[in-house]
This record gives C-alpha cells, structure tokens and sequence, in this order.
C-alpha cells in the first residue's frame, strides 16, 4: 500500500528524444490508475521509470514517500505484469509464482503456503506443475498475475497486459483484476492502450499523448469534461463529434444555426464538441444531418452522417427507425464542450 | 502445407539423385572401405593384404601408446571444450551489456572465426618460436623454458591454448545469439525478483541459454576431436616424436606416415563409433530434455 508522488519526472533518452516531459501528479493510496494514451505516447516509459527498468532523466519520484530515483527494480517493493505474460519458461508455474519470495529469503514452507493460496485464488491449483508452455493464453495471464500477488508489494504495475488475449478473455480478466486489485486494496498502476479498459477500471485515468499529460480525471470526468480534443477524440467509442464553429454576435454559427452560447472570450473559430448520443433525433430540431450510414450494433445504432460538410456520428437507441437521406436532429447546449481552435485546449 | 504431387517416380529420383551420389560417394564409400580394411593387414607397400579378423582392433587397445594418446584426447577435448564455452559465455554475457560501440566489440571478437586451423597453429608456433616468440619470453619472465616441439606439456599447452582461442568466438556468436533470443522482459521480470545479478544470470538466463550450450557442447566435442587436427599437426610440425597427438592425429601418422592402413582404419572405425554415440545423445537426451517452448 503507498502513495506513489510524481515531481517533474522527466524521460530524455540518449538520442535527445523527450519520451516524457515533466510529469508531476500523484496516486492515492489503493488507487487503480489507468495510463492510457496511443503507441508512443510515452506511457510505457512513464511505468517503466516507476518499475525501475529505465532511468529517471530528471525530477523526483516517491513510492511509500521514499525516493526511489536510484533504487534497484528489486529494491523498490512493486510487482509487474507484463504484455507477453514474460515467465520463465524452464520453471513450472510454482516455481514462477514464488521466484521472488525465494530470492527475498522468505521460508520455504511460507513461499508454499503463499504460492498455493495465489493459486487458489486465480484458479491455477490443478496447474502448478506444469511449464508455461503447457498453457493456455489465460492461465499465463494468471500466472503473471499470481507472480504479482504472492509478493504482497506496494505497488502493482500492469503494462498492457490484456492486450494478447481476445476479445471474450480480454473482458473476463479486466473484471477480474478489477476485482482482485478492490479486494487486495494495492495501489496500481494500469497501462493501456484501450480506452474501454481505461473507462471500465480506472479509479482515475492518466490520458497522455506525445510525452505530455493531456488530462486526468475520474472515467466519468474524462469522458464529460474533456481537456483537449485529443482527450474527446481519443476516449470513447465512437469518439466525441468535433466541429468548427464560427462566432457570430454573441453566440456561436454551426452550419444554418446559430448557438446561443455566451463566447464573449472566445477567438474567431471554435472547434464544439458533441457526445454522439447527446444529440437526439428531435423532427423540431435545428440540425438538419444527411444520414449516410447506418451501422447496427444491436443494442444501439450508429449513423454516420454529414452536417453540411462536417462528418458527424449520432448514436440512436435501438427502438428508433432511421433512414439513410436528411432527419433533423437536436443537441442540448448543456452537453456542448468548447475547444480553442487551434490549440485544442478546452475552453472554460 | 501445399504437398507437391509427382505422377512420374523419375523426377523426384532424378532431382535426389545428385545428393545421394555425393553422400554415397564421399561419405558411405570410404566409410565402408575403412571399416573393411580395418579387418585387413596391408601390405606396406600395396601388393597384397591379409585378413587378419579384430585383430587390428585387438592390438589396438593392447598397444600402450594408443591408450597414452586416448587418454591424452580425453582431457584434450575436456580442456578444450570446457575452456571454449566458458570463456566465451563471459564474453557473450560481457558483450551482451555493452551499449557504446557494440557492433565493433563483437566484431573484433568474431574476428579470429575467420582464421583457418593450420593458420591458427602456424600463428602458435611463431607466438611459442623457441628464440623470440613473445609468449616464449612472457614465461621466460617467470624463469620458465617454454620449448614447443620437445617439452611434452610445453607443446600440449601450446596446442590447448591455440585450439581455445580459434573456438572461442563460434561459440561466442552462438550465445551473443542466444542471450539475444531471451525475451527482454523476462530479464526485466528477473530484475524485478531478483536484486543479485549473478543469481538473475544463474537461475534464468543460464537455464535459458542451455538448449544453446547443449549444442555447443557436441559442437565443441567434434572440434576438439577432429577440427584441430591442422593445429596439432602445425604445432608437431609433422614429426610427433614424444609430443602430444589426438586420435585422429594418430589415425594420419599410422596410415600415412607409418603406412599401417588396417591399423589406421580400424582407429578410424573407433573414432566412427564414437562420432555415432555423440549423435545419439545429442538426438535423444539433449534434444527432447533442454527444449523449453
């Protein structure tokens, strides 16, 4: 259990690249805390820096309220989870599970007993014998998993682990470390690519992108209230509609209509943002959309349309009948997010 | 898999064929002669020989010398291999962390790969060169003779050393290649376990570059065996006398120099048998124990 404390870390590697620029931001105690952001957005390196596994450019980073700048992987109390599972492959699933209980000097009778318990929780008691290679993508998930447990550490480190797994696996083991991770009630640390793992298991989500923390915020904060455009195109599926507006008296131009939105600080162009499913089929309303696609997702339907020349995304209930062709459609002012154009930046 | 399908027998004979006939010819051919003649007395001179049963073999292992030089082979090729991997497993491990200047480091260790045997022996004996060779003087240094060609354990030292250094990096390019196959998060993982790094490289990277060692290992018997029969003959320069020889240096002495070719077969068939027994246990207890994934 520990307090993990951010102060300007900072990633420059050799060749001059700044992988991350100073972060500061800390996390609570028996926080779940998803990294999510796109390849290369330096959110591995940001995790690998807490982990030990690359050096720290620059700043001060605390686990437990200890400095842990120049400590040893080993030395740091945490455990990680890797993408591709990394066991050893010559060890049985035992011998995995308790490697680093053996390496702290714990007693062998305390290593059994902790490694069968792990192994009873993640339900690999019949398969402790066995090598890695003798399982299934799952059971190696869990294995990784147990390898983590067992060291009761003070931190958890999960980098993309789901992502080798497929789709049905991929959303049983997101519950289930969800749920491991409440009942052990240990601080982690959740790298993803997903934004739908971010959504579904973060306490709090940490949005990066190009080295540089975009937002953070609870799930429901991120997806209300994004902090830039990347943040709204980035988290949700289908992603926030983002379209230009441009201002006009003391409201805001949207194809025929205008906003009556207050933009008196506001510059020329404003890029407006809009949930899909906050704009609703209304035979009043103001937008008028060509419907161009419509895509059916069973509990719901997806049309994929054009207001004037700006592709937009609506999300209708599945009860609604559509048509491909011009409906009219009408959003609350309430849910409209504002971006500065050119920067991205959300506006008050 | 798309199996080809041939309706003619010929062409698949025909496109075989050229493989068969050079096995046959270079290999089953003159094993077959060897170990026929290995039943034969040759005359010394070609015009006749005589069967004479086991009795090349029998007087094989009843000669004392030829149970010297087996003896003599035995920890030749123990010394040989042990040294070979060894030190190139620290070099690889070594070369392995090296960040700055990598692809140079390993090329200079790959470099006396390309050095032929005879070579490498010829480059022993001006290095051992009883006047002004510089490891000669190096010992000297110590107050010690160092005589290549009439010291016993002088010459076996010099053929020992010689045949380490020319194996060395094969051995090195095979682990450099095998630590490099080791998933990099499973070391990270270790890291993670492990604070002491020579218990990381003993209870995982070692036990993963086994499969590696395994067949370096036979590889290495074969080389100390047989491949360094060009350095041990540059270092004898051909005239044995009472220095050190290997089985196979034997094998050419006796049936070239000494014109005994039922003697040398049979020796010939015995190193046969042994190169066999090698295969077999590389092919049946290495092979199905050390493979992991």
């Amino acid at each position: 259990m520990a307090v993990v404390h951010f102060d300007a870390v900072q990633k420059i590697y050799p060749n001059g690249f700044e992988a991350v620029k100073p972060a500061s931001f800390h996390i609570e105690d028996g926080e779940f805390v998803v990294l999510v952001g796109p390849s290369g957005c330096g959110k591995s390196t940001m995790l690998r820096m807490i982990a030990g596994l690359e050096d720290i450019s620059d700043g001060v980073l605390q686990i437990g309220g200890r400095v842990v700048n120049d400590i040893d992987p080993a030395d740091r109390d945490i455990a990680m989870v890797f993408q591709n599972y990394a066991l050893y492959p010559h060890m049985s699933v035992r011998n995995n599970i308790g490697y680093g209980l053996k390496n702290r000097a714990v007693p062998r009778d305390v290593i059994a007993a902790k490694v069968e318990e792990a192994a009873k929780m993640l339900n690999l008691s019949d398969y402790l014998d066995r090598k890695p290679s003798q399982l299934s993508g799952g059971q190696r998930q869990r294995v990784a998993m147990g390898r983590a447990i067992v060291r009761d550490p003070a931190l958890f480190l999960f980098d993309e682990p789901l992502s080798n797994l497929d789709a049905k696996l991929r959303n049983q083991m997101r519950i289930e470390i969800k749920a491991l991770q409440r009942r052990l009630g240990v601080t982690s640390v959740y790298v993803t690519h997903d934004q739908v793992e971010a959504m579904t298991m973060a306490d709090r989500i940490i949005v990066m992108n190009g080295g540089v923390i975009e937002q953070i915020g609870t799930p429901a904060e991120i997806y209300k209230t994004p902090a830039s455009t990347f943040v709204a195109s980035f988290m949700g599926a289908p992603p926030m509609n983002l379209l230009q507006v441009t201002r006009e008296g003391a409201g805001l131009r949207l194809a025929d209509q205008v906003l009556n939105i207050a933009a008196a600080d506001i510059d020329e162009t404003v890029t407006l943002g809009i949930r899909p499913e906050d704009i609703v089929p209304d035979p009043n309303g103001s937008l008028s959309i060509h419907v161009d696609i419509i895509e059916e997702l069973g509990a719901h339907r997806l049309l994929h349309g054009r207001l004037e020349e700006q592709s937009i995304t609506v999300h209708v209930p599945k009860d609604h009948d559509v048509t491909t062709g011009m409906s009219r459609f009408s959003m609350p002012l309430n849910a409209v997010s504002l971006f500065d154009a050119k920067s991205g930046r959300r506006l008050s | 898999m798309k199996r080809a399908l041939f309706s003619n027998i010929w062409l698949p004979v025909a496109l075989l064929l050229p493989q068969l006939v050079i096995i046959a010819v270079f290999f089953y051919w003159p094993a077959g002669y060897a170990v026929q003649s290995s039943f034969y007395l040759q005359d010394p001179f070609g015009f006749g020989s005589t069967f004479v049963g086991t009795g090349n073999y029998e007087s094989l292992f009843r000669n004392n010398e030829y149970l010297k030089i087996a003896n003599f082979t035995l920890w030749f090729t123990v010394i040989v291999t042990f040294f070979s991997l060894a030190i190139a497993l620290i070099l690889a491990v070594k070369a392995d962390r090296v960040i700055r200047g990598a692809k140079t480091y390993r090329t200079l260790l790959m470099w006396v790969y390309a050095v032929a045997p005879p070579v490498a022996g010829f480059i022993a004996v001006i290095m051992f060169n009883q006047s002004w060779g510089p490891l000669t003087e190096f010992f000297a240094l110590f107050g010690y003779r160092f005589q290549v060609g009439v010291n016993f354990n002088d010459t076996a030292f010099a053929m020992i050393l010689t045949s380490i250094w020319k194996q060395v990096p094969v051995n090195f390019i095979f682990f450099l290649s095998g630590l490099q196959s080791i998933p990099r998060s499973v070391r990270e993982a270790a890291l993670i376990d492990n604070r002491s790094a020579s218990g990381r490289f003993w209870t995982v990277t070692f036990p993963l570059l086994a499969p590696t060692g395994f067949f370096l290992l036979i590889i290495n018997i074969t080389y100390a065996l047989f491949d360094t029969f060009g350095i041990v003959d540059t270092v004898v320069k051909g005239e044995p006398g009472n220095n050190p020889m290997t089985l196979v240096y034997k094998v050419y002495v006796d049936g070239f120099r000494g014109n005994d070719l039922g003697g040398s077969s049979a020796q010939s068939v015995v190193l046969m048998a042994l190169v066999l027994a090698l295969t077999f246990v590389q092919f049946r207890l290495v092979e199905r124990r050390i493979h992991y994934t």
